[in-house]
């Protein structure tokens, strides 16, 4: 099966040791992973900014990088949800284009839903000794319906205990350019997911999109708070050790 | 009408460094969430019935005209008059005019968001008359001169200590003299206070949660018993509505009523759901001698052929402003008019204008909670997302996010020049980053580093780092 990896943007410039746990989860999965290098983004900070010409251009780049795949999976509810739920609108009126858009979109996968909804991985070969909770991220939760294939996952990792924290799909606070136009809105929301991350009593914060960790991540070290913040896919991929987002790394 | 002075950005600071605000809006927000999710569990059919609202909004909406004019034909077999405004200023106008002809003094209101929407308690009391606003929410923001913060419940961002201070400063001249801290006995002060202006009030004015087309009924939706009392006891009732509140049927009337409450305020049905079908007859007992409706257009039929038509399936339930982290945080009045939260970000800049509301659209994460619990399933981010566009287009986006998306795109739209810059800087932002693990400070993203570090990255990028693992094939 032959699988092209969405690296996403992030995942690429700020944290590889994501892209590097999706490859391995995916390998162990029996997939086949080639990564095009004509990819770059999914184009959403265009989209939601409300420039569909470059949204349109940047789309069609990615359209055009992943044909031929069996199947595109990306570790991100966010960018995975663009291409499945917005591409084809994009192309009201460029039918071949939607007919394109579309067929990518019956395609692509967030990467956990795609190991167990379509894969039927039931479990991880992946230790992690401590207690930690999941953030559901607002578009892998509400436009993919991604919710309990990374808790099943997660359940089946020794040693590692899931406590659900209050309010677990409200939103961090991220939201693309929404942290850095409306800072103080997006602190305040951040905060309250924090205080709900310290209630839950677990010491590290996992989630499926990068912003939202980062975003979190960044306003935990900055308060210098002690939880650990994760991506689910290295956790799962054996990667749980590693310094976590915003951690010191090793020289 | 649009609340002039401050930014939304200083609102919006305002607002989140008000602790009384911050702890109304705690408790407001997680317990309504609350309730709703309580209803939906208890009502097998609730995802049906959502189905079956948007179904008969969309079919309505197709065909209002058609459900407008059978809708006049009953409210005046029945002995009614329909007024049509087609801005607010001609809604104010009309009912100025039914209240000089009625030789009105004094005037109860039953709680109508359109009546907020047009701006019309200035407009009354401009010429002299006595408004007293009848819902025990409105009445607390009438006596603390404040717009609503919610269209529901709009004294939502108020506290009781301030409600106790309110009543203590306005009811004492009638003779109310003790100080309560008790919102039992706080709900009893007011009802005996306003208990004696609807026997004094000449015109009634309520606002219309549903029209019937088939019956030529208005129906309104309360908890406390004001707006029956309002409509009947004042000789006029001036019902104001949109012109997309029209249902065909009785029925269908019953489909938006098992929805509304559980959205709204998690209740299976309000205290009083209310039909009035034009004035009292002959053989009634009590009710107006007049009836009237006002249906407001003010820039809804221009929304009928556009991209935001599904906002018209509002039933104005609230719940997207109850399940948005943007409002929680912020509260209403941050948002500068009558209609807050998601709903309110979509209507503002469609009637007010795209540059007046600038913010609203985009000061939201499309995180998508709101069309998730949106009793009609209105798209609500994608609105947003679609006056984005439309903002765009306009030229009223900021030049420096232009700029900066322009420059961005450039790259993104260029993979090989893409990829060798974004080597460069995340190998610089990485070196300055690795030993602490975060960066403190950057230029151009004070609006992240703030408040917040900013992770630093782990060093070369993944696509460096696999296409060396790669042997450089590709």
């Amino acid at each position: 099966m032959r699988v092209g990896l969405f690296v996403t943007c992030l995942a690429d410039l700020m944290r590889p040791s994501v892209a590097f746990a999706a490859v391995k989860l995916l390998e162990d999965a029996g997939c086949s992973v080639e990564v095009p290098e004509s990819q770059t983004c999914c184009g959403q900070p265009a989209l939601n900014s409300g420039d569909s010409v470059d949204a349109r251009a940047i789309a069609k780049q990615v359209i055009a990088s992943f044909e031929g795949f069996d199947y595109v999976v990306g570790p991100s509810g966010s960018c995975m949800g663009t291409l499945r739920c917005d591409y084809p609108a994009l192309f009201a009126d460029e039918p071949a284009w939607r007919l394109r858009a579309e067929d990518l979109a019956r395609r692509s996968h967030e990467l956990l839903s795609f190991l167990v909804d379509v894969m039927h991985i039931e479990r991880v070969a992946a230790r992690y000794d401590g207690k930690v909770t999941y953030h559901d991220s607002c578009a892998g939760l509400r436009e993919l319906g991604v919710r309990e294939q990374p808790r099943k996952l997660l359940a089946g990792v020794a040693g590692l205990e899931l406590v659900e924290m209050q309010g677990t799909e409200e939103c961090c606070g991220f939201g693309g350019t929404f942290c850095v136009k409306y800072p103080e809105i997006s602190t305040k929301m951040v905060d309250d997911k924090i205080a709900h991350i310290e209630a839950s009593g677990a010491s590290a914060v996992l989630g499926g999109d990068l912003g939202c960790l980062l975003n979190i991540a960044g306003r935990i070290r900055r308060r210098g708070l002690p939880v650990r913040v994760l991506h689910t896919a290295e956790l799962l991929a054996g990667m749980g050790g590693e310094p976590s987002i915003g951690e010191p790394q090793e020289p | 009408m649009r609340m002039s002075g401050p930014s939304f950005a200083q609102r919006t600071r305002i607002a989140i460094h008000d602790q009384r605000l911050q702890g109304a809006l705690a408790n407001a927000s997680s317990g309504l969430a609350a309730k709703r999710a309580a209803q939906k569990a208890a009502l097998p059919e609730f995802e049906a019935l959502r189905e079956r609202a948007r179904e008969v909004k969309e079919h309505v909406l197709a065909h209002l005209d058609g459900y407008l004019e059978r809708y006049e034909a009953e409210v005046t077999r029945h002995g009614g008059h329909v007024h049509w405004a087609s801005t607010a200023e001609e809604a104010r106008n009309i009912i100025l005019e039914i209240c000089r002809q009625a030789g009105a003094k004094t005037i109860t209101k039953g709680k109508s968001m359109v009546s907020e929407e047009i701006a019309l308690n200035a407009a009354l009391e401009a010429q002299g008359y006595e408004v007293i606003e009848t819902d025990l929410g409105e009445y607390i923001i009438q006596l603390a001169k404040e717009p609503p913060s919610h269209i529901i419940m709009p004294a939502v961002h108020k506290t009781r200590e301030q409600v106790g201070d309110l009543f203590a400063e306005h009811h004492r001249p009638l003779g109310y003299a003790k100080h309560l801290t008790d919102i039992g006995e706080m709900v009893n002060e007011a009802r005996q206070v306003l208990r004696g202006h609807y026997f004094r009030a000449d015109v009634g004015i309520t606002g219309g949660n549903f029209l019937i087309a088939e019956t030529g009924s208005s129906v309104i939706v309360t908890n406390e018993g004001n707006g029956d009392l309002t409509q009947t006891l004042a000789r006029v009732h001036i019902v104001t509505a949109g012109i997309e509140r029209v249902v065909p049927t009785l029925d269908d009337a019953q489909t938006f009523l098992r929805l509304l409450a559980r959205s709204a305020t998690g209740q299976e049905i309000t205290s009083y759901t209310t039909l009035s079908t034009g004035p009292r007859r002959a053989d009634d007992l009590d009710g107006p001698q007049e009836y009237h409706v006002v249906l407001v257009d003010n820039g809804r039929s221009k929304m009928l052929g556009g991209p935001f038509r599904e906002m018209l399936r509002c039933i104005r339930c609230g719940a997207c402003l109850n399940h948005c982290p943007v409002y929680s945080a912020i509260g209403g009045h941050a948002y500068g008019w009558v209609y807050p939260g998601p709903m309110g970000s979509v209507l503002t800049p469609i009637i007010n204008g795209m540059a007046a509301g600038y913010d609203l659209p985009n000061a939201c994460t499309l995180n998508g909670r709101c069309q998730t619990v949106c009793p009609v399933k209105i798209p609500l981010p994608g609105l947003l997302r679609e006056l984005r566009r439309q903002q765009f287009e306009d030229g009223l986006t900021p030049r420096t996010i232009r700029f900066a998306l322009k420059a961005w795109a450039m790259l993104a739209r260029r993979p090989r020049l893409y990829h060798l810059k974004m080597r460069l800087a995340i190998g610089l932002l990485s070196r300055i980053g690795r030993s602490r693990g975060v960066l403190s400070r950057l230029p151009l993203v004070g609006g992240w580093t703030d408040t917040r570090d900013l992770p630093a990255p782990q060093g070369g990028t993944f696509q460096q780092a696999w296409r060396a693992r790669k042997g450089g094939r590709s």
